[in-house]
């Protein structure tokens, strides 16, 4: 079984949240999804409210919702699982999304992987299309219309990040764009667009039919709500588990039966490896954010073989239109290989080390000023492991 | 090519463009569907398609060129992307990795001499609880072991015949 524990969405009852948005004004709907204090669940961590409030304000002749179902971060497959699970939570949030806005169109963007979902996706939007849950005039609003149709990626982690994501919608390669002009403003065919996860559309769903307060009474005052996170590697019981913002990793682990972990790695190949002396830290976004990754490595593991498979990845996933992600990501593969073979001097590492730094502030986008981040906490925290190999 | 061959590409070609209409955003939905077809996508099928579109060949080669689920090379029936990050790789994906080369005789990146099987790997497949994982034409197969790769690849065999067309049946596998 991949839901291990008990998920708040199940208890939320279909169709409740965008009966209530309905009956709100658009700006009252966003007022609510602002007093819960959400944050975008993907991993970057924007306020939800206000980037509909943004989009909301801004003018064009038509406008766009996009739920983000690229889901590429290694080790994070719980939109999997809500899509399996509760797709109508999903497409019922963009909905409301769509009404908040003053948009008429969604589009979900599936990853590719992700083919053997789309047909039961389609299935439920053609009976939502048939309750009136999507179409002309929903649920009786005289003068709401709003449908979604899916697009299927085709294979590239960095469509996960927005602006890729939009020009591979536009039909062209999936080269992320300068930030900004954010999406809010010039998105989709230059048109307003906001793009959200698909939790983050689960929770909203959710927070329309339970209210901000309920929300915002779960996790910490700048984290609010619960977090769905996927637990993968030296566990007993991997799988899909909500815990409130705010949780230790150490109680994370413990459900998980992960007890004698020396380290794990938080928000994926792009997130931050934290040893057992820190595992009293919180996952929330002042603290350890992520966009739902959690893998756990045993005491037998050799944290560079991490650091390779992590920078293998972006090597082969970086679009290669900047140079500090292009260039950078190779350089380091290739100071990993001489720590493997125990021939990489302490001046070169910490060469390495300033490179990864300009990596972080000189990309252009999320994925070359995140990959460093597995390398240089693994450096940081696992010195004596990784120097002088035979 | 055969011209009989050609006019059947670019009858199928309009037929696309009827579905998906000729705006630049149909593109990679067209080449989706031209790669699910044919497991190639070929210079003169990017030509038509540059000219339905109104775009130059370039842009279409280059957008063929950036997603690995495209290809100008030409694919096997069965393409098996095997996961090889990290919760994959600590589930013993070398293991299953070395099994799928010893039985269809091939390096991760090549097809089989008969056109039928193509190896590839993929990164994070989203099964990461599951894991080693792998996607045979986009079905997903999980917690494989060493074991079960010789009944995997007798599966999709099974659905070869002397003559078969390309069936659904076939892309659901
Ligand atoms: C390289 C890269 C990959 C990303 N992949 C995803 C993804 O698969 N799913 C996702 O929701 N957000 C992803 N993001 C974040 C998105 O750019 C964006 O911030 C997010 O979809 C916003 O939704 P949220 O505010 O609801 O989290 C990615 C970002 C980067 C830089
Ligand atoms: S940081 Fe990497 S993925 Fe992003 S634009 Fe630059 S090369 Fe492309
Ligand atoms: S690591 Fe293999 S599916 Fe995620």
């Amino acid at each position: 079984m991949t839901i291990r524990n008990e998920i708040t969405l199940a208890s939320v009852v279909k169709n409740e949240g965008l009966a209530v948005a309905l009956e709100l004004k658009p700006a009252e709907v966003i007022k609510t999804v602002r007093d819960s204090g959400m944050k975008g669940r993907g991993g970057a961590g924007f306020p939800t409210g206000l980037k509909w409030e943004f989009a909301a304000r801004e003018k064009g002749e038509k406008k766009f919702v996009i739920c983000n179902a690229d889901e590429g971060e290694p080790g994070t497959f719980k939109d999997r699982v809500l899509m399996s699970e509760w797709p109508d939570l999903i497409f019922e949030g963009m909905t409301l999304a769509g009404y908040a806005i003053g948009a008429s169109e969604g589009v979900f963007y599936l990853r590719g992987e992700y083919t053997y979902l789309q047909a039961g996706l389609e299935k439920c939007l053609a009976a939502r299309r048939k309750a009136n849950l999507l179409g002309d005039n929903i649920l009786g609003k005289e003068g709401f219309s709003f449908d979604i149709h899916i697009h299927m990626g085709c294979g590239a982690y960095v469509c996960g990040e927005e602006t890729a994501l939009i020009e591979s919608l536009e039909g062209c390669r999936g080269e992320a764009r300068n930030r900004p002009p954010f999406p809010v403003n010039t998105g989709l065919n230059g048109m307003p667009t906001i793009v959200n996860n698909v939790e983050t559309f689960a929770w909203a769903t959710a927070i329309m039919a339970k209210g901000a307060d309920w929300f915002k009474a779960i996790g910490t005052d700048k984290s609010t709500g619960p977090k769905i996170l996927s637990i993968s590697g030296d566990v007993e019981r991997p799988g899909v588990y909500e815990f409130p913002m705010g949780t230790t990793i150490d109680d994370v682990i413990e459900a998980a039966g992960g007890q004698d972990a020396k380290a794990v790695v938080i928000g994926g190949a792009s997130g931050h490896c934290i040893p057992r002396t820190e595992f009293s830290r919180a996952i929330s976004y002042e603290d350890v954010a992520t966009g739902g990754s959690v893998i756990v490595f045993g005491p037998h593991r050799d944290m560079l073989d991490v650091a390779e498979n992590f920078l293998e990845f972006f090597v082969d996933e970086s679009c290669g239109q900047c140079t500090p992600c292009r260039i950078g990501n190779v350089k380091l593969l290739e100071g990993v290989r001489l720590l493997q073979l125990g021939e990489c001097s302490t001046s070169y590492l910490q060469d390495l080390c300033s490179l990864g730094e300009t990596m972080q502030c000189a990309s252009k986008c999320g994925l070359g000023q995140s990959s460093p981040n597995a390398f240089l906490s693994i450096v940081k925290h696992f010195r004596n492991e990784i120097l002088g190999r035979a | 090519m055969l011209t009989t061959q050609q006019d059947r590409l670019m009858g199928e070609i309009n037929n696309l463009v009827d579905v998906h209409g000729s705006e630049r955003s149909a593109l990679i939905p067209i080449l989706q569907d031209i790669q699910k077809r044919y497991h190639t996508i070929g210079d003169f099928e990017m030509q038509v398609i540059a000219d339905r579109l109104g775009i130059h060949p370039v842009e279409v080669y280059g957008v063929v060129t950036f997603y690995s689920f495209l290809n100008e090379g030409r694919e096997g029936r069965f393409v098996i992307r095997l996961c090889r990050t990290i919760s994959c790789d600590m589930a013993g994906k070398a293991a299953v990795a070395q099994q799928l080369r010893n039985d269809l005789g091939i390096e991760f990146g090549e097809t089989t001499a008969d056109g039928r099987f193509t190896l590839e790997w993929a990164n994070c497949i989203g099964m990461c609880d599951q894991g080693p994982a792998m996607l045979v034409n986009g079905k997903v197969f999980t917690r494989v072991t060493p074991e079960m790769v010789h009944d995997i690849l007798a599966a999709c065999e099974k659905t070869f015949g002397p003559h078969t067309p390309q069936t659904e049946e076939e892309h659901a596998l």
